[in-house]
């Protein structure tokens, strides 16, 4: 797990400047598609909103009126009138600012779990090659990180939307009680927001360098965490905790520049509140001499001047999220960009459209390669007939994975075809391409969950009884039942308390319950060990009797039942025959056996 | 600050979501009993008060802020009274009611900004306070975890231990930084307004705060729930990063068995769950806000009321119902970062016990206070009945091991993975401690020496090769990082990585990339040899290292190993029986047990497991035995 795991910004070499740079409204825009299912509620939260404002510019004018008729104002209503008025206005507000966080909260979170699983439904068809060149941790981080990021910015900009118009509301106000005094108090706001303009860069600097350097203390905690055992056994402890503090410190530092940066505007804002306070006290109090206005006006005035700057403060915050926001939803966006390689064509109809199929294999002058210039695999063919075991063997980068990839169409062929029960794999529909090949990987992969449900799997159709059959055929059912819950067991970290052996036995039992035609089996490397080699060998006949089965062998035990052994080098095939044959013909093969490797890989080495 | 406040709510909400990959760890303690909340914030203060002369500035910095605050209400009301007065007494002395209101409001800008300088000093001072703090539990935690037994990290999920050392380092320091300073301003306020509106008036003043007992209980009982809603949601949201993660990690998988509708079940399960959940803590927030909003409208629309009505019957003056009316609006945003307050001191409270938790964890293995330095003299290692079990109720990993190796032989061990190899291994640098039995290196107990002497004693090249992202010299120098180069290729040429390293672009001094990626098994296994081989450790003990190398590469190893053999006690274990052919001495484990101990050729002899396994690798031919048995 790398540190981009824990938040979107922590991508080391991610700069604010870099983050400015990316600002493009079309981004933005695209979150606008996911907001239109729900037109009613963000209407509903908008107008909760202005609700809210309404209800905040009413406030100080109900005081305005109290003390007009306090102090016996001609015109003015009863005292007891107007604050009948002012406790309605109180119970609004409360039901209107609850209602206004509420809806808008609500909304974000909704929109957030959509384009989340926009995200990962688009993942689940997005081509192998993809997370072949992507960390998961990396893409985890766009999942979490990036998503609340957004949903931040959009649960506030309905707030934002609020603030704009209680600025404005506020101006308006104030220039209907008295305009001369209104327009001089309100010249404070482009000095405010003049100074902010100046602020500004600095301080997107100062944030940015204090973001870089947290970012470097997180990822050198994260690396020692992963690596204490090695740290440890070297003896680094005193060393490293130096070095840490050098970074540490440095954070320190930048954090603190950051902060006295951004404090600056706190005697900023609360000096222009004075300015305006002042020029209320003295000009109002001019006008009230002149008998222009009354002192309700001029209380209105300062209660009124107090909320002004709010407004101001939140809508600058705003700008930062929303640079945050950009960003993030392009990192998003990027997700859903990743083109799908591979697709159904619209033409593709299922293997077993016209009933039961021949479970053949056919590679056909097939040609293909990660990287266009360095192909994998050379011109190969070669066919393998229904119910035939065919072992693959080859020194690393010899290109047996490619093969087995290719007939699961996880990557397309550059030229040549690949054809299962005499049906190129494109013309067909992926789903039955999964239903009729299975793949047992080398690396058992096990979910968190019970014992049950990973043998189940997709398999939604299978009964207690099916996996309990395949668990004995496999010979997994006694390890099975000797855990504390039998079947119900439930697997944490992956089946990490399994060894690896177990965790083997359980992809076969898993195999066994699809009961697909074609197996390719990537065959247990030599990290499970030679004692139990036997148990998994049972398995594998088990598994293998009655289909079609290409076997990816890293052991020379295997290879020797194979009806066939291809061997591969550099993409090619150089050999193929039975075990036998391949051993009288004295060639790469006879001399791999010769050397008696336990392992075929890393021969090239 | 306003916008710090939002700021706030964002990282807050991250702390939320992104925690949530952490799993929740239990009985991490002897004793579950989780620390009472004042608890832990009485720990947090104490943290901060280690830096007294800027939380003094700070405090006095608030408390001069608040006493300048309390100066505006005073002004406005004078000035209103004054104009209001001038209004009914006519224009005669005007003149210096003018003057009186330039001076109150030349007063007012003064009194505005000099609250603002003051402010300004306490926030910068918080959060200086803030990140001090911060970076001392990093580094206290940092050394912390470095400094836990291997027993610890094995039961402990590394991503938990970053998101502890990451989001609730933040969750304890936000609170300092905003928490503790917002709370002090708050209560300065209130107080200091409270004296002065008591002396100016009792029962307007009384009014005036009505609000404050319904505030105060409202603002707990959303501490308390917020909390309970956290923890929920953290839990769902775990789950569904779960989902995702082991989606992602297993893709290959899933596209063999064609699951893609069976994973988009699994995440909408997972996802509603969290959804019906997530908004509660919002939900609880404005519920609870709103009533203190309204509460604080209701007292101010008391004075209103009751003061209205003085004002009429001439019990009050016009400006003494302003001033209180002013004062109340200095408390409108205090009142409204309540929410922020009660959050952050919510979340500093769940975090805060995270941490400690770690922090006041005991290393389980450490120095006695008696540790002598290990004296190396022949490395005469010995197991002496050594029994091992990783836990009070778990059955024994190890028992009854007794052994001798020295410097100048060569100890082979095999065994099925899980027969206690590598947990073996472990033992010899004190990785863990025997539960039974004893472990000496001529003589003496390691228990007895200091881990420093041990560890530098004993190199222990470990089956998980964890590579740093730093070049390749660096990585083969983890252990002893001022080698000169010489050395340095010495090591990499006898672990066959000399000639890869040398045909890099940058040789040795090219980055090897997160976590070793850029390499293959084997070559990261040879890196790693030849970082426990630099040190030139006494005894050298090979923990299934060249699982990945070929069997060539391998005997080339071994060579070179051979002529350094003299200098080295050396352990290999593996399953491979090719390794340990040459070995002085091979033992057989299973279950914990030696079963069979003997040369190759006494094994051989004996027709047991180790002649089973032997067959079983060679496929009944007789091997081109290599090593000794030709020399």
């Amino acid at each position: 797990m790398s540190v981009a795991d824990f938040g979107g910004r922590g991508t080391p070499g991610e700069t604010g400047e870099e983050l400015f740079a990316r600002i493009e409204s079309g981004a933005l825009r695209r979150i606008g598609a996911f907001l239109r299912p729900y037109r009613r509620p963000l209407s509903g939260a908008i107008a909760a909103e202005l609700g809210f404002v309404l209800v905040q510019l009413a406030i100080p004018d109900a005081i305005r009126r109290a003390i007009d008729s306090a102090v016996g104002k001609s015109g003015s209503l009863a005292l007891d009138t107007v604050l009948l008025g002012f406790v309605a206005l109180i119970g609004a507000n409360a039901v209107v600012s609850y209602l206004q966080e509420v809806t808008a909260a609500r909304l974000a979170q909704r929109v957030i779990f959509d384009l989340r699983r926009a995200m990962f439904a688009h993942l689940q068809d997005v081509s192998l090659a993809f997370f072949d060149r992507t960390h998961v941790g990396r893409i985890m981080s766009r999942l979490q990180g990036d998503v609340n990021a957004l949903q931040e910015f959009m649960e506030s900009s309905v707030t934002a939307i609020g603030d704009l118009a209680l600025l404005f509301g506020i101006s308006a106000v104030l220039i209907a009680m008295d305009w001369r005094l209104a327009l001089l108090t309100l010249t404070v706001l482009p000095i405010l927001i003049g100074i902010r303009a100046v602020w500004l860069p600095s301080a997107k600097r100062a944030f940015s360098h204090a973001r870089d350097t947290s970012s470097i203390v997180n990822s050198a905690l994260a690396e020692n965490i992963h690596g204490v055992r090695a740290v440890q056994g070297a003896r680094r402890e005193s060393l490293n905790l130096a070095r840490y503090t050098v970074k540490a410190n440095a954070n320190h530092g930048a954090q603190v520049d950051a902060a006295r940066i951004s404090q600056i505007m706190v005697p900023t804002v609360d000096g222009l509140t004075g300015v305006a306070l002042a020029v209320i006290v003295i000009l109002g109090g001019r006008l009230a001499l002149a008998g222009d206005i009354d002192v309700g006006v001029m209380i209105a005035f300062v209660f009124y001047v107090q909320r002004l700057f709010d407004p101001i403060r939140n809508v600058s915050m705003q700008y930062t999220m929303l640079q945050r926001a950009v960003a993030a939803a392009h990192r998003i966006f990027e997700v859903l960009d990743v083109p799908v390689a591979i697709r159904d064509r619209a033409d593709a109809v299922a293997l077993d459209a016209d009933g039961p199929i021949e479970p053949s294999i056919e590679f056909r002058r097939v040609t293909f390669g990660y990287a266009p210039d360095r192909p994998a695999l050379h011109d190969l063919s070669f066919v393998v007939a229904p119910r035939q075991m065919v072992a693959l063997v080859g020194p690393t980068g010899s290109g047996k994975t490619s093969i087995a990839a290719l007939i699961h169409r996880f990557y397309e062929v550059d030229q040549g075809q690949v054809l299962i029960a005499d049906r190129d794999v494109r013309e067909t529909t992926l789903a039955s391409l999964g239903r009729h090949v299975a793949i047992v990987l080398q690396e058992p992969f096990l979910f968190t969950g019970t014992v049950f449900e990973n043998i189940r799997n997709a398999s939604s159709w299978a009964g207690a009884e099916d996996i309990v059959r395949a668990a004995r055929a496999v010979k997994a059912h006694e390890f099975i039942m000797a855990l504390p819950q039998g079947y119900d067991t439930v697997l944490d970290q992956r089946g990490q308390t399994l060894s690896l052996g177990q965790r083997q036995l359980l992809s076969f039992a898993r195999a066994l319950v699809a009961d697909s035609r074609i197996l390719i089996l990537d065959e247990a490397t030599a990290s499970v060990d030679s004692f139990i080699e036997a148990d998994i060998q049972a398995a594998l006949r088990v598994l293998l009797a009655g289909r079609t089965s290409i076997i990816i062998a890293h052991r020379l035990a295997t290879v020797r039942d194979a009806d066939r052994i291809i061997v591969l080098n550099h993409g090619r095939i150089v050999e193929q025959g039975r075990h036998a044959e391949l051993i009288a013909q004295g060639g790469l093969y006879a001399d791999l056996n010769r050397r008696n490797v336990a392992s075929f890989d890393e021969l090239d080495d | 600050m306003e916008w710090t406040r939002k700021a706030h709510r964002f990282i807050v909400r991250r702390h939320i979501s992104v925690s949530c990959k952490a799993k929740r760890l239990t009985n991490l303690h002897p004793s579950p009993l989780p620390d009472a909340a004042p608890l832990v914030l009485l720990r947090i203060l104490r943290m901060a008060l280690n830096y007294p002369a800027r939380f003094a500035v700070a405090t006095t910095a608030s408390l001069g802020a608040t006493v300048f605050a309390m100066a505006i209400p005073r002004l406005l009301g004078g000035s209103i009274d004054r104009a209001h007065s001038l209004l009914s007494a006519g224009p005669e002395q005007a003149d210096g009611a003018l003057r009186a209101l330039t001076w109150t409001g030349l007063l007012l800008v003064a009194a505005s900004s000099l609250r603002g300088v003051l402010q300004m000093v306490a926030g910068y001072q918080s959060e200086h306070i803030g990140q001090s703090v911060g970076r001392d539990l990093r580094l206290a935690f940092f050394d912390k975890l470095q400094r836990l037994s291997f027993a610890f990290h094995d039961r402990i999920h590394s991503g938990d231990l970053i998101a502890r050392g990451m989001l609730d380092l933040e969750g304890v320091r936000g609170f300092i930084e905003s928490g503790l300073q917002r709370l002090l301003t708050l209560v300065l306020l209130v107080g200091a307004g409270a004296v002065l509106m008591m002396l100016q008036d009792p029962l307007l003043a009384c009014l005036a705060l009505s609000f404050v007992p319904v505030a105060g209980w409202r603002a707990g009982r959303m501490g308390y729930r917020l909390r309970k809603a956290w923890t929920v949601l953290q839990e769902r949201l775990a789950v569904l990063s779960r989902v995702m993660d082991e989606n992602l990690q297993g893709a290959r998988l899933v596209r063999a068995f064609a699951a893609k509708e069976h994973e988009l079940g699994k995440f909408d399960a997972a996802a509603d769950s969290a959804l019906a959940v997530a908004n509660d803590r919002i939900v609880i927030r404005s519920g609870a806000m709103s009533t203190v909003t309204a509460s604080y409208f209701l007292a101010m629309a008391l004075v209103l009321w009751i003061g209205g009505h003085r004002v009429q019957a001439g019990q009050l003056s016009i400006g003494q119902l302003t001033e209180f009316l002013t004062f109340m609006t200095l408390l409108q945003l205090p009142v409204r970062q309540i929410g922020m307050i009660v959050s952050t001191g919510a979340r500093a409270v769940s975090s805060g016990r995270r941490l400690f938790e770690i922090l006041d964890l005991p290393p389980a293995i450490a120095d006695r206070p008696d540790a002598k330095p290990l004296a190396v003299t022949g490395a005469a290692l010995r197991f002496d009945a050594v029994r091992f079990a990783y836990g009070r109720e778990m059955p024994a990993a190890l028992d009854e091991i007794s052994f001798d190796v020295a410097r100048g032989q060569v100890l082979g061990i095999t065994g099925v993975s899980g027969s206690g190899k590598s947990t073996l291994a472990q033992l010899i640098p004190r990785f863990y401690d025997v539960t039974g039995g004893a472990i000496t290196i001529d003589g003496q107990d390691v228990r007895a020496v200091t881990l420093e002497s041990l560890r530098s004693a004993v190199g222990l090249v470990a089956q998980d090769v964890f590579l740093f992202d730093d070049s390749v010299a660096s990585n083969v120098a983890y252990a002893a990082p001022d080698t000169a180069a010489p050395a340095l290729t010495d090591a990499a040429e006898i672990a066959q990585i000399h000639d890869h390293v040398a045909s890099l672009p940058a040789g040795y001094a090219t980055r090897i990339g997160e976590r070793g990626a850029r390499l293959s098994g084997g070559q990261r296994q040879r890196l790693s040899i030849a970082r426990g081989l630099l040190p030139e450790p006494a005894i050298l003990i090979f923990d299934d290292v060249t699982s990945a190398v070929d069997a060539g590469t391998e005997e080339r190893i071994r060579a070179g190993l051979r002529r350094r053999a003299a200098t080295h006690a050396v352990i290999i274990m593996s399953h491979r029986i090719g390794s340990l052919i040459t070995a002085d001495e091979i033992l057989v484990l299973d279950g914990g047990r030696i079963v069979e101990r003997g040369t190759h050729c006494q094994l051989l002899a004996r027709g047991g497991t180790y002649a089973a396994l032997y067959r079983a690798q060679t496929h009944g031919e007789t091997l081109p035995a290599p090593g000794r048995h030709v020399a």
